[in-house]
C-alpha cells in the first residue's frame, strides 16, 4: 500500500466534537462486504448524512465546505471500537489526511498509520480551541511534529513514533522493512 | 521471589520478539497464530497478490466464515445471504485461502464457527502464544493466557507474508477482583463493571490482565467472555494466567500439544512472578458487583439493573439518552423490549447457553418479542442440541439458529429495525450496531432470557424459583 507522503498540510478543520465515536458510526458494517478498499469515503459516517429512505441529511459533512477539509478534529476517545480499517479508508477516501483528538483508540491509530492518514493525540487545551473554533486554518507539520493553530491559539507539540513518521513522510507502509527482515525470521522460527 | 519478577504479559512478549524495539523502530514481534475470516481479509490477499508474495506459515493460519453467514436455512439446505456481495466476500475467503494453502473451516466443517470461538475449540488457541486476527474481538483469546489482539487489513497482510508484526510495547494494566460474587451475577456482569469503572478508553494503550480469586474460579467460557470486552475498555489484549482449569478445558483437543504434560508444565511458568509491576492497577470487589445492563450507546455506560439510570454527564450522554429513550433518575427495569439476541463471541458458548436455558425453562417468550439464539459454532450447536438445549428455546418460542456473528454485528441481515429496543449479549450498544436507529442494551445470558420471557427489562434474580 503506498499513499501520497504527508509533510506539512494547511487546512480549514471540520468538527465533529462528540466523545467515544466508534467505527461503527464511521462506517456502519453493512458496508464492509466489500472485497476491496475503494470508493468507501461515500459511506463515511453514512448514518449521520442519509435518513433510512437515502435522502442527505443537512449534516455538515454533507456540505460543499466540508470535502474541502483535510483535518478532521474529533472529540475524545477518537475511533474507539472495531478493527475495521475500512474506517481510515473511508476517511481518506473523503478526503481527510489528519486526525486530531486528546485520544484516539489503538487499534483506529495504528491502522490510519498505514493509510497515509495522521492521528494527532494533543494537549487538552490544544484540543478544546479546535473544537471551539470550527473551520480554522490549521496547520500540522509533521516535520516539526508541530500542529500550528491560527490568531492567538499558539503552536503545539504532538508525538509520533519515528518509524511511523517516516513511513508517513515516504509514503510507505511496512511491508518493505517487513520482508527485509527476513533472516532474522528465519532464524527466530529455527530456534 | 524470583530476581527480576515479569508479569504474564512480559513473558510472553519477550519469548516473541524477533528484533528489539529501539527509538528507532518498533519490535518485530512473531505471531503463533493468525486466525481469518472473510469481512477483513481480502484486500490482504489483493496485496499479496500486487506484491507476488506468499503466505509465509500457512500451517500457522487458519480460517472460517461466521460475519457475512446467514443464521437460516433454506429447505433446500442452500443459504439465504443477505446481498449478492456478502455471498461473494465469502465465496472470496474460500477461494484465497484455498490457493493459497490454507485449513478453513467453512460450511462442510464441524467447526465452523464464529472465529473466537472455533479456534479456543480446535485447541488452536494455547497459552503463551501470540495470536492475531482482523477482529477487535481476538481478545478474547487472552483468556486461555495469551497474548491475543485484533490489527487492520494492512496488518493481516503483513502476517500472511512474514508472520511478523511492528509493534510497540504497551503498557500493562491489573485488575483485581477478589470475592465470592453473589448469586445472578454472571462474568458478563463482571467486566461490563470493570468498564464501567475503568471507562470505554480507560485501557487505551495497556494490556490487560484479570487477577484475582473471581477470575480463577471462573470456567473458560466465563473467562473468555471477560477477555473478550477487554477492547471495549480500549485495550487491545486482556489475559489471565493459565491454570488447571486452562490445561483441563485443552487436553485432547485437535491441536493439543503431543507432549502436553511438558506444555503444561511450561504454561504454569507463565504466571505473573510475586513482586511483579504493572504500570497501573484497579481493584473491584466482587461483592460490589450487581447483574448490569447498559443504558446508553457505549459499553461503559453500563448501570446495575435494579438501580436508576444515571444523569448525563456530557452532550454526547445526553444525546445517548435521547437514542435510548432511557429518563435519567428513573428504573432501567420495565422498559418495553421488542427483541432478544442470545448469541456472539462474547455469550454464545456453552455455560451462555445453559444459563439462557434455565431461566426460558419452561416459560413463554412473550408474543411479539423476536428471540434468537445463536450458537457460536458448529461444536456448540450439536453439544446443546444433544443436552436438548434447542427444546427448551423453540419450546419456549424462540428461534434456534445456525451459529456465525449475527445480530451482534447486523451485517449477514439479522438486524433489528429502528426504534426497537434489542436486549443483546453481544459486546457493542453503539448507535446503529444492530441495525439504523435500533437500540440495544447489552446483558448477560441470565438478564436477555429474562427480557424475552418477559416483555420488559427484568432482574433475573427475581424470577427464580417461579419456572
Amino acid at each position: 500500500m503506498t499513499f501520497a507522503p504527508l509533510t506539512t498540510i494547511t487546512s480549514k478543520t471540520l468538527v465533529l466534537p462528540a466523545a467515544n465515536i466508534d467505527t461503527d458510526q464511521i462506517i456502519p458494517a453493512r458496508f464492509l462486504t466489500v472485497t476491496s478498499r475503494d470508493g468507501l469515503g461515500e459511506h463515511a459516517f453514512h448514518d449521520w448524512r442519509y435518513t433510512e429512505d437515502g435522502s442527505a441529511t443537512d449534516h455538515i459533512l454533507n456540505t460543499d465546505d466540508a470535502k474541502q477539509c483535510k483535518i478532521l478534529i474529533g472529540g475524545h476517545n477518537f475511533g474507539c471500537g472495531s478493527s475495521r480499517e475500512h474506517a481510515p479508508w473511508s476517511l481518506t477516501d473523503y478526503g481527510f489526511r489528519v486526525v486530531i483528538s486528546s485520544e484516539i483508540a489503538d487499534i483506529f491509530k495504528s491502522n490510519s498509520l498505514k493509510n497515509g492518514l495522521l492521528p494527532i493525540v494533543i494537549d487538552k487545551r490544544a484540543h478544546e480551541w479546535l473544537l471551539d473554533n470550527p473551520g480554522a486554518d490549521v496547520t500540522v507539520d509533521l516535520e516539526s511534529c508541530e500542529v500550528r493553530l491560527p490568531r492567538n491559539g499558539g503552536t503545539y507539540k504532538f508525538e509520533i513514533d519515528e518509524f511511523s513518521r517516516h513511513c508517513l513522510m515516504q509514503g510507505v507502509d511496512e511491508m518493505g522493512y517487513l520482508e527485509m527482515q527476513a533472516d532474522a525470521i528465519k532464524a527466530y522460527e529455527a530456534n | 521471589m524470583t530476581e527480576h519478577p515479569k508479569t504474564l504479559f512480559d513473558k510472553i512478549w519477550h519469548r516473541h520478539i524477533v528484533v528489539p524495539e529501539s527509538s528507532a523502530h518498533p519490535a518485530t514481534v512473531y505471531i503463533d497464530l493468525h486466525l481469518i475470516h472473510e469481512v477483513t481479509s481480502p484486500q490482504a490477499f489483493t496485496v499479496l497478490r500486487e506484491r507476488g508474495l506468499k503466505v509465509r506459515r500457512p500451517d500457522r493460519t487458519l480460517a472460517t466464515i461466521d460475519h457475512s453467514t446467514p443464521t437460516l436455512k433454506n429447505t433446500d439446505g442452500s443459504r439465504p445471504f443477505v446481498t449478492e456481495q456478502a455471498e461473494k466476500q465469502v465465496d472470496m475467503l474460500l477461494a484465497n485461502t484455498k490457493e493459497y494453502g490454507i485449513e478453513t473451516h467453512g460450511f462442510d466443517s464441524d467447526y465452523r464457527g464464529i472465529v473466537h470461538v472455533m479456534g479456543p475449540e480446535l485447541g488452536a488457541t494455547q497459552p503463551g502464544m501470540t495470536i492475531v486476527c482482523g477482529d477487535s474481538h481476538t481478545s478474547t483469546h487472552g483468556a486461555f493466557g495469551a497474548i491475543a489482539f485484533g490489527i487492520g487489513t494492512t496488518q493481516v497482510g503483513h502476517v500472511l507474508a512474514n508472520q511478523c508484526l511492528l509493534m510497540r510495547k504497551p503498557k500493562t494494566m491489573a485488575i483485581h477482583v477478589d470475592g465470592e460474587l453473589g448469586d445472578g451475577v454472571s462474568a458478563k456482569d463482571v467486566i461490563l463493571a470493570i468498564i464501567a469503572e475503568i471507562g470505554v478508553g480507560g485501557g487505551t494503550g495497556y494490556a490487560l490482565e484479570y487477577r484475582g480469586s473471581v477470575f480463577e474460579n471462573m470456567t473458560m467460557d466465563e473467562r473468555m467472555t471477560v477477555c473478550n470486552m477487554s477492547i471495549e475498555a480500549g485495550a487491545r489484549c486482556g489475559l489471565i494466567a493459565p491454570d488447571e482449569i486452562t490445561f483441563n478445558y485443552l487436553k485432547g483437543r485437535k491441536f493439543a500439544p503431543d507432549n502436553f504434560d511438558a506444555a503444561c508444565k511450561d504454561w504454569a511458568s507463565l504466571a505473573t512472578d510475586d513482586g511483579a509491576a504493572y504500570d497501573k492497577e484497579v481493584h473491584l470487589k466482587a461483592e460490589d458487583i450487581r447483574p448490569m445492563v447498559t443504558y446508553g450507546t457505549h459499553p461503559g455506560m453500563a448501570m446495575p439493573i435494579d438501580g436508576m439510570v444515571p444523569a448525563a454527564t456530557d452532550e454526547a450522554e445526553e444525546k445517548a439518552l435521547g437514542y435510548m429513550s432511557m429518563t435519567a433518575g428513573g428504573p432501567i427495569t420495565g422498559a418495553k423490549v421488542n427483541r432478544v439476541f442470545i448469541g456472539s463471541c462474547t455469550n454464545s458458548r456453552m455455560d451462555d447457553l445453559r444459563s439462557a436455558a434455565r431461566i426460558m425453562k419452561g416459560r413463554k417468550v412473550i408474543e411479539g418479542v423476536t428471540t434468537i439464539v445463536v450458537p457460536g459454532s458448529e461444536q456448540i450447536k450439536t453439544e446443546a442440541e444433544a443436552e436438548g438445549l434447542h427444546k427448551i428455546f423453540t419450546a419456549a418460542g424462540a428461534e434456534w439458529r445456525e451459529p456465525g456473528c449475527s445480530m451482534c454485528i447486523a451485517m449477514n441481515g439479522d438486524k433489528a429495525m429502528p426504534g426497537e429496543l434489542v436486549v443483546s449479549t453481544s459486546n457493542r450498544n453503539f448507535a446503529g450496531r444492530q441495525g439504523p436507529g435500533a437500540r440495544t442494551v447489552l446483558a448477560s445470558p441470565e438478564t436477555a432470557a429474562a427480557a424475552a420471557v418477559t416483555g420488559v427489562i427484568t432482574d433475573a434474580r427475581t424470577l427464580k424459583g417461579a419456572a
